[in-house]
């Protein structure tokens, strides 16, 4: 059992958790995941790294509540506890020394580039983060987020903060067309968003690494549930990733194989309000 | 003096069976079981024990079960076989002790494994008595690692801690067993089986950490820092092999491994109750004709396939699934497409496959395996409707823990390189057994391994004392 040591609430269905595991916290790079399991009949779900506190033996998760798992996850309190919590698991994020690097999250995205950035910035790369999101108030970590970047920029699709747009609008149109030299781009949140990212920087031959983040099981290269095509080659994105070069990854084929179990996931899914409204 | 026949094990009939995941071999009563290991002609020379990878004493412990002393026929199994209720279960016996039973040369065999199989139930029945070693036992006070909870790991842990080692098991999956835990399924090895053995062994002392992925959360080489005296590597063959076909990544189409591990770890055939799902059709297709073949295309009806097929590259001769499996699957209705190969994968309008193209095959000369080697008759190609594939063409060994480990040599194809006798690998300290020496074997030859680096690492440790 991996114990919650502090829960925030970020919007009301985004919730970062702090929890108890020492060996994950000695050892998780930016850029890795774990692999938890709520309980007993629960499924194995992956969430990335959000920051780690070795000293205090912590892991930082930051959880969307998109269907049953994650629902159940977001309504622990800080004093219970996480029945599985294993990892880290893939690669850890390719970290430039130098130059000029932008990470683009989007939703629970958000807390995986943060990790990134602030070692990025350590190593004196020049770091712009570019946020967005529906509406000002799902606009997460900001705080975090500033400390972490040299520079950010948000948008949000009402206009209520930063630019009015789409988080490839400002990168375009902000960075891109503006002729700002830009060594890296690296992007993580919905696949929708990746793909976007990866179309807009693909035209300037701009370097772009997105995070996968296919249906997993046992997130150790055991089962090829996660396998995706990049480059024409199948890779287990578990082990091989999560993090590839985003103008190689076939993302129709990663939406696709995404939406394997969607009836299941709405069956659990409407099971668990139901039960939960009783 | 004509030889009586086996006497035959109770079964769930076929027609109930394909669809639950109960135990299909229900196992003998006591009458029954007496009156199979009255059959045993107690052989001067007892061949049978050499056909066993362990050396189970056979003539002895069916000469206790003849007099119904299942205590004593129990206690004589385990002095070589550390986890007789799933050997009784799960070995290739036909291959093993019963083949060169004596008996067998004249009629039918005797049924040992059965016999071990009741001996062990009746043991866990009656509770078993653990034996804590004392407190002047030569282990004490060495601590040793045991990375993977399969049956080699669960082996060497049982027997070090009976030496009084201060034994501790990590594992990378959130429940111990390995491969009886996440791929045989249920109907043939019941899980709180092994979940009793896991017990046994806490009992004993030993500590199971789960969650615990070597070579990312710890390293070997951390173990040793933190006073690890030696380790032992039981990591199994848990990578899947894919065919490279093209559409093999269409929707509806598994490894094996994971459709396994969601039925049987994950619980998937009870959903939504457990919250993993699975997608198995009505028309499945198995690749393959191994144990895992069968093990999923059995499960594949359970799931509620209106048909189960297997297809296979070469024929029913060169299978390597055990006969009764092969029976079994027979039995519930599974079809077989013999010198039959996959070579490409079709997928309907919104990318979930909707059927296979195949192409026949002829047997050529034999193969590096000795087996036939298939070669594909010119212009055979034909479709083949299936709505899930399962593709069963074996695994290989994990680099997670190699790839990490300096001073850790492997063979080409990942299998860990080791001393025969003791499982020494080329790193001090540090021993191996089990599929990730061998590649899939099976369960049997991987406790003997688990057993055999148990005594090396024993002596490794006194030795250094
Ligand atoms: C390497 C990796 C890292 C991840 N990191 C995080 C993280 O830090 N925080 C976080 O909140 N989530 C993260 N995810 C996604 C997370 O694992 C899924 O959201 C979770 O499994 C959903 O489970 P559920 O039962 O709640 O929803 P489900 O019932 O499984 O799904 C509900 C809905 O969400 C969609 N969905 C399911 N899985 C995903 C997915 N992987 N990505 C996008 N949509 C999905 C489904 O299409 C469906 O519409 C990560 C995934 C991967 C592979
Ligand atoms: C579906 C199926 C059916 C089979 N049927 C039979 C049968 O009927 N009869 C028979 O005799 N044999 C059978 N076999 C083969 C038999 O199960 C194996 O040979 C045997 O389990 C191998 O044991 P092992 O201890 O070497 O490894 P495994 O049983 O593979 O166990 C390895 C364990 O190590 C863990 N692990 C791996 N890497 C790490 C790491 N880095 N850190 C921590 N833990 C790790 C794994 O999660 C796993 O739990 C079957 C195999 C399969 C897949
Ligand atoms: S362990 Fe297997 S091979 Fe050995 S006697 Fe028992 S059933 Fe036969
Ligand atoms: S060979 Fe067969 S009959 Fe002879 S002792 Fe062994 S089991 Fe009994
Ligand atoms: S999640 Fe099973 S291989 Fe990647």
């Amino acid at each position: 059992m991996f114990k919650i040591v502090k829960r925030r609430v970020l919007t009301p269905v985004t919730k970062l958790y702090e929890v108890e595991a020492p060996l994950v916290a000695a050892k998780a790079q930016p850029g890795q995941f774990v692999v938890v399991r709520v309980n007993e009949t629960g499924e194995r779900i992956p969430l990335t790294v959000a920051a780690t506190d070795p000293k205090r033996g912590t892991v930082t998760i930051v959880i969307q509540e998109v269907g049953k798992t994650s629902s159940l996850l977001g309504r622990l309190e800080a004093g219970q506890a996480i029945l599985d919590f294993a990892g880290p698991l893939g690669k850890p994020a390719p970290l430039l020394d130098s130059g000029h690097v932008v990470v683009i999250g989007g939703g629970f995205g958000v807390a995986p580039i943060l990790p990134i950035a602030k070692a990025l910035k350590e190593r004196g790369v020049k770091v712009t983060g570019i946020v967005g999101a529906r509406t000002k108030d799902l606009l997460i970590l900001l705080d975090e987020l500033r400390e972490s970047c040299t520079d950010v920029l948000t948008c949000t699709d009402d206009g209520s903060s930063g630019t009015k747009g789409l988080v490839t609008d400002v990168l375009k149109e902000q960075l891109i067309d503006q002729g700002v030299p830009i060594d890296q781009v690296i992007a993580i949140g919905p696949m929708v968003m990746m793909r976007a990212v990866a179309e807009t920087t693909r035209p300037f031959n701009l370097k772009t690494l997105v995070s996968l983040d296919p249906i997993m099981v046992d997130g150790t290269g055991m089962c090829g549930a996660c396998r995706c095509t990049v480059e024409g080659k199948t890779k287990f994105a578990c082990v091989d990733g999560p993090i590839f070069d985003a103008h190689k990854v076939d993302f129709n084929e990663a939406v696709r194989r995404g939406k394997m179990y969607a009836a299941e996931q709405k069956l659990a899914f409407d099971r668990y309000k139901a039960e939960v409204a009783n | 003096m004509p030889i009586k026949p086996r006497t035959p094990m109770p079964a769930q009939e076929a027609e109930a069976r394909r669809r639950n995941f109960n135990e299909v071999a229900l196992g003998y009563g006591e009458e029954e079981a007496k009156a199979e290991a009255a059959r045993c002609l107690q052989c001067k020379d007892a061949p049978c024990q050499k056909g066993c990878p362990v050396g189970v004493q056979i003539k002895d412990f069916i000469k206790a079960a003849k007099t119904g002393d299942w205590a004593t026929a129990y206690d004589k199994i385990k002095e070589t076989n550390s986890l007789p209720a799933i050997c009784g279960r799960v070995c290739p016996q036909e291959e093993q002790c019963e083949k060169v039973c004596l008996l067998g040369k004249k009629g039918q065999p005797e049924a040992i494994g059965r016999l071990e199989r009741f001996a062990a139930d009746m043991a866990m029945k009656r509770g078993v008595k653990v034996q804590k070693p004392d407190d002047g036992a030569p282990g004490r006070g060495h601590k040793v690692a045991i990375v993977g909870s399969g049956p080699s790991g669960l082996t060497a842990a049982g027997d070090l801690a009976k030496l009084g080692y201060d034994v501790t098991v990590y594992e990378a999956l959130h429940a111990p067993g390995g491969v009886l835990i996440y791929g045989i399924p249920e109907f043939r090895l019941p899980k709180a089986i092994v979940a009793e053995e896991v017990n046994l062994l806490k009992q004993l002392g030993v500590k199971l950490e789960t969650d615990v992925i070597v070579g990312q959360t710890v390293t070997v080489d951390e173990l040793f820092d933190k006073g690890f005296e030696a380790v032992f590597l039981g990591t199994g063959a848990g990578l899947p092999k894919f065919m490279g076909a093209p559409g093999e990544n269409l929707n509806g189409i598994y490894s094996a491994n994971e459709y396994l591990t969601r039925t049987n770890l994950m619980k998937a055939y009870k959903f939504p109750e457990y919250d993993t799902p699975i997608k198995s059709g009505k028309r499945v297709a198995v690749v393959g004709a191994g144990n895992v073949a069968m093990d999923s295309v059995r499960s594949a009806l359970r799931h509620g396939a209106d048909e189960a097929f297997v297809v296979y590259r070469r024929t029913e001769k060169e299978m390597t699934a055990r006969a009764e499996e092969f029976e079994h699957a027979i039995e519930e209705g599974v079809k077989f497409h013999f010198l039959t190969n996959p070579v490409k994968f079709i997928g309907d309008e919104n990318g979930w496959v909707k059927g296979m193209e195949v192409q026949k095959m002829d047997l050529g000369e034999p193969d590096a395996s000795g087996r036939a080697r298939p070669v594909p008759v010119p212009n055979s190609n034909y479709t083949i409707d299936c709505d899930t594939v399962v593709i069963a063409l074996g695994t290989s060994p994990n680099p997670l823990v190699s790839s990490t480990t300096p001073g850790l040599k492997t063979k080409e194809w990942g299998g860990l390189i080791v001393e025969e006798e003791t499982g020494k690998t080329t790193k001090d300290g540090v021993y191996a057994g089990g599929d990730a020496v061998t590649g899939s074997a099976t369960v049997i030859l991987a406790m003997g391994a688990g057993k055999k680096a148990a005594q090396a690492i024993h002596e490794y440790i006194q030795a250094k004392k």
